[in-house]
């Protein structure tokens, strides 16, 4: 039996292993792909990523800045529910966002076409909702929240009170923003802008429904159109090279940002906003929620009915959400099962090595999952025609595939994606069974197993909960892995939205979509629960 | 001759139907340190952010320098009021490194000028070689003389401190809250600062309110306070003591049961009234001789002297603070007398 001392490092492993792979395909001789690349697609694709980035990084900044600030130091008509509410565009997967904005505003939808015939013009000035600007929107509206959550921490602990240091100094509220709030708030806020880039990087969906070419839609053809790994893998390795890029700068802004810790002040008074001050927020405020969140939910809800109208293949929808809710099921008791051993081998074994092992482990969030597809898929290919081959020349049998086809590589592709999100509310789940906890168990006699049922699971199963809940909502949503590994016949809500919007089918997407969202509240849910905000 | 600086009248604040503080009512000379003192919840940080401008008031005036900056009507922002604040948890900008932290509000002045300042009050503060470290690198007293000297870079006419050492080791407290006086002192700068530590407030400030429940008690003197408290929460707010009945005989005098006390000063209450008498550790003296005899019920060892609490024949209890070379033990039997120059006594409660 292997002991848990060492999950740590077949989990890091695991993470490094992909990266390793893809790196050793660059060094591979394949001048002429090299070659290829550069003269068709790369520049275009470096700067596709590059603008999109930009544009997402400054979309998110804006938006999220500033419903941070009014939310978290005034006080307007039903600012304590929009606190809330602003949050729940992250139950709308992005490329959900993306299909029902191409639906709604796209030359053949509703609202251009009902222009044209009130207008009686051919609408040549309305703006092409396929274009750059376009994702970029769908993009901000889908991730500022990640900016907002971040920044709206800071501004809590710390806003009001650094106004009022300005203040005290001579400067004005408008001055003392600038000058102090925001640079003060700046590790936090840059923190938030650097998860967004992540994803940005990542995302697949959404630059799919909207044929943006990036590293991720690039990598997808090479893999499936092309069938060339080498490709699929060059590019891949770019894409690493990026995200490594930002995952550095994050883990910068985050050791300063414990520097910058603020000690929670007193629950200061907001200042209360008047007049139409008070109006402009609030209308702000409905405006983002309204594109962001109600008006996809509300587009979805419709088109879902009238699929129904139209003979909706029930038992096909039945069928995705089960391999679904099994795929998500599993990988979230996979995943929490691991993290488990790996927090607490690290607090049997506080050791310097250990800790980076977990470190290492849980930076594979940060691979995109198109990456992730391949670094995965091509170890295990070769590992399988070893096994087979061993086993032909050993026992003489005929074994086939042992590994293709099953559900292996999909969840191990899962496991390193996906590890980082349960190790954080497991791991603060386990700072609070500190050592003298255990100790004063064992100076009232419970030890060994029984400590652990009657001690430790009742105070980690709160964080276990929200881990498996965070995870099987990931899952759920997750695209490229799945697209890209699934044995045959294993299509999910995802992959069928994939389908269906890349057909220009809406309709037919719609209730898997709503059923995403639905799962996506979850979290939400949870969070609010364990959360002053 | 003297001026005041600083003049509350009738200050009222709330927080919804909770009145925080009400006819609050101050006021404060050039040069002089205040101190707000009471227990929390009292509204003495409330009255703080009144007078710095961090909240507006309800009803009453606020006048800095015989200008009105807060009433019902009229509302100076902070940052015109000249004033300085010292914060409870200082709110350095983490950002900045503690010479630009001071030089922060130094925005009127040139470049040199600033970075003149700025290396007179790093001296003032006993800082000047940490000037390029970064808050988090500082210790807490050394975060608290930065956030001072911070507030005190632009001149302010009136510097607030908002309960400027609870975030300190008690042992720092003390020496701190000297050099801070000092500090302020020697700047000339009036100041006032808000605390619910007394030993705090006796060594910095010139003159103390004590409140509660949102109203002044008494504003007076450390020694005033003490010896000559206006009301029974002041007479338990500060200090030890207890209470012992006793009868009035007459202006000066009054009986309890360690004998009668005679008082220099008229107190107000008529004859034969039954009173209640405070008596301070202070008041009790050990005496060998004395008839009066009393049992020890309890001990507290403080270095140069002893605090005992003794139980009278009666069955009630006094204290009694006594050279720590009288080592009686528990149980035993010591002499003792009364020393009262001053008798405070109140109307006993429910009568």
């Amino acid at each position: 039996m292997i002991s848990w001392r060492w999950v740590p490092f077949v989990a890091a492993a695991l993470v490094v292993v992909p990266v390793g792979v893809i790196f050793s395909s660059v060094l591979a001789p394949a001048g002429e792909i090299w070659q290829h690349l550069v003269e068709t697609t790369l520049i275009s694709l470096l700067l596709n990523t590059f603008w999109l980035v930009l544009g997402v990084i400054v979309g998110t900044a804006l938006l999220g800045i500033s419903l941070a600030w009014f939310t978290a130091v005034y006080e307007f008509p039903g600012r304590r529910l929009f606190s809330w509410a602003l949050l729940l565009p992250m139950a709308i997967p992005a490329y959900v966002t993306a299909f029902v904005a191409l639906g709604l505003f796209d030359f053949t939808g509703p609202i251009q076409t009902t222009l044209r015939a009130w207008l009686d013009s051919d609408l040549s000035w309305f703006p092409d909702i396929r274009g750059r600007m376009g994702v970029i929107i769908v993009m901000t509206l889908a991730f500022y929240p990640y900016v907002y959550l971040l920044a709206r921490n800071a501004f809590l602990s710390q806003g009001k009170r650094s106004l009022e240091v300005a203040q005290s100094l001579g400067f004005s509220r408008k001055q003392g923003f600038f000058k102090v709030v925001l640079p003060m708030a700046r590790p936090w806020i840059a923190g938030g802008i650097m998860l967004v880039s992540m994803e940005t990087l990542a995302d697949f969906g959404t630059v799919a429904v909207f044929n943006y070419n990036t590293f991720t839609t690039a990598i997808y053809k090479a893999w499936f159109s092309m069938f060339s790994l080498q490709a699929a893998s060059q590019l891949a390795s770019l894409l690493i090279v990026m995200v490594f890029i930002v995952i550095v700068l994050e883990q910068q802004f985050r050791s300063r940002m414990r520097y910058a810790e603020a000690k929670s002040s007193a629950k200061a008074q907001r200042i209360q906003l008047a007049g139409w001050h008070n109006w402009a927020v609030t209308g702000f405020v409905v405006c983002v929620l309204f594109f962001a969140f109600f008006l996809p939910v509300a587009q979805l809800g419709y088109w879902s009915v009238q699929s129904f109208a139209q003979n909706y293949d029930m038992d096909r929808y039945l069928e995705f959400l089960w391999h679904s809710l099994t795929l998500s099921s599993l990988a979230a008791l996979l995943i929490c099962l691991v993290v488990i051993a790996m927090v607490y081998a690290l607090r049997r074994y506080p050791d310097s090595a250990t800790r980076y092992a977990v470190r290492t482990a849980t930076i594979g969030y940060a691979l995109p999952g198109t990456v992730l597809a391949i670094g995965v898929y091509v170890p295990l290919v070769w590992l399988d025609g070893q096994l087979s081959e061993l086993a032909l020349h050993w026992f003489q049998l005929e074994t086939g595939q042992l590994i293709q086809g099953t559900l292996a590589i999909m969840l191990i592709a899962y496991l390193i994606r996906f590890m980082a999100v349960s190790h954080y509310p497991i791991d603060s789940a386990m700072q609070r069974v500190t050592h003298s906890i255990d100790e004063a168990a064992m100076s009232l006699g419970v030890h060994g197993w029984a400590m652990i049922r009657t001690v430790h699971i009742p105070i980690l199963k709160p964080g276990i909960f929200t881990a498996a809940t965070l995870v099987f909502v990931d899952v759920m949503k997750e695209m490229p892995i799945t697209l890209m590994t699934r044995p045959f016949g294993w299509d999910t809500l995802a992959v069928r939205i994939y389908e269906m919007t890349s057909e220009g089918q809406w309709e037919q997407a719609a209730l898997p979509a709503v059923t995403l969202i639905l799962a996506g509240l979850m979290p939400i849910y949870l969070f609010m629960r364990q959360t002053e905000i | 001759m003297s001026t005041i600086l600083l003049q509350l009248n009738n200050v009222r604040q709330a927080y919804g139907e909770q009145a925080v503080i009400h006819d609050l009512t101050l006021s404060l000379q050039k040069g002089q340190i205040g101190c707000l003192l009471g227990p929390s919840g009292c509204g003495k940080t409330t009255a703080l952010r009144c007078i710095a401008g961090f909240e507006s008031v309800l009803s009453g005036e606020i006048f800095l320098n015989a200008v009105c900056v807060s009433s019902a009507d009229v509302f100076v922002p902070p940052e015109r009021r000249r004033i300085g604040m010292v914060f409870q948890d200082y709110a350095l900008f983490p950002h900045l490194d503690v010479a630009a932290n001071i030089g922060f509000g130094l925005h009127h002045l040139t470049k040199m000028e600033r970075a003149r300042r700025v290396d007179e009050l790093l001296h003032v503060v006993h800082l000047t070689v940490a000037s390029k470290k970064y808050p988090h690198e500082l210790s807490g007293g050394q975060q608290q003389r930065v956030a001072l000297a911070r507030a005190l870079a632009p001149k302010p006419e009136l510097l607030l401190l908002d309960e400027p050492f609870s975030n300190l080791d008690i042992s720092l407290r003390e020496r701190l809250s000297i050099e801070v006086r000092e500090i302020i002192k020697n700047q000339g700068i009036t100041a006032i600062l808000v605390t619910h530590d007394q030993a705090e407030a006796f060594a910095i400030a010139d003159e103390i309110g004590v409140m509660h429940q949102g109203e002044m008690q008494q504003l007076d003197t450390a020694f005033n306070l003490y010896h000559r408290p206006a009301n029974r929460f002041v007479a338990n707010f500060i200090g030890q003591g207890v209470f012992l009945p006793g009868k009035v005989i007459n202006a000066q005098q009054i009986e309890i049961e360690l004998g009668i006390l005679e008082s220099e000063t008229p107190h107000q209450h008529e004859n034969g009234c039954i009173v209640d008498v405070l008596l301070r550790p202070d008041d009790i003296v050990h005496d060998d001789y004395s008839s009066l005899q009393a049992t020890i019920v309890c001990k507290a060892f403080r270095g140069a002297e002893i605090l005992y609490t003794l139980r009278l024949a009666g069955g009630a209890r006094v204290l009694t603070l006594v050279p720590s070379h009288h080592n009686h033990a528990i149980g035993e039997k010591i002499g003792i007398k009364p020393e009262v120059d001053h008798i405070v006594a109140f109307q006993q409660l429910g009568s």
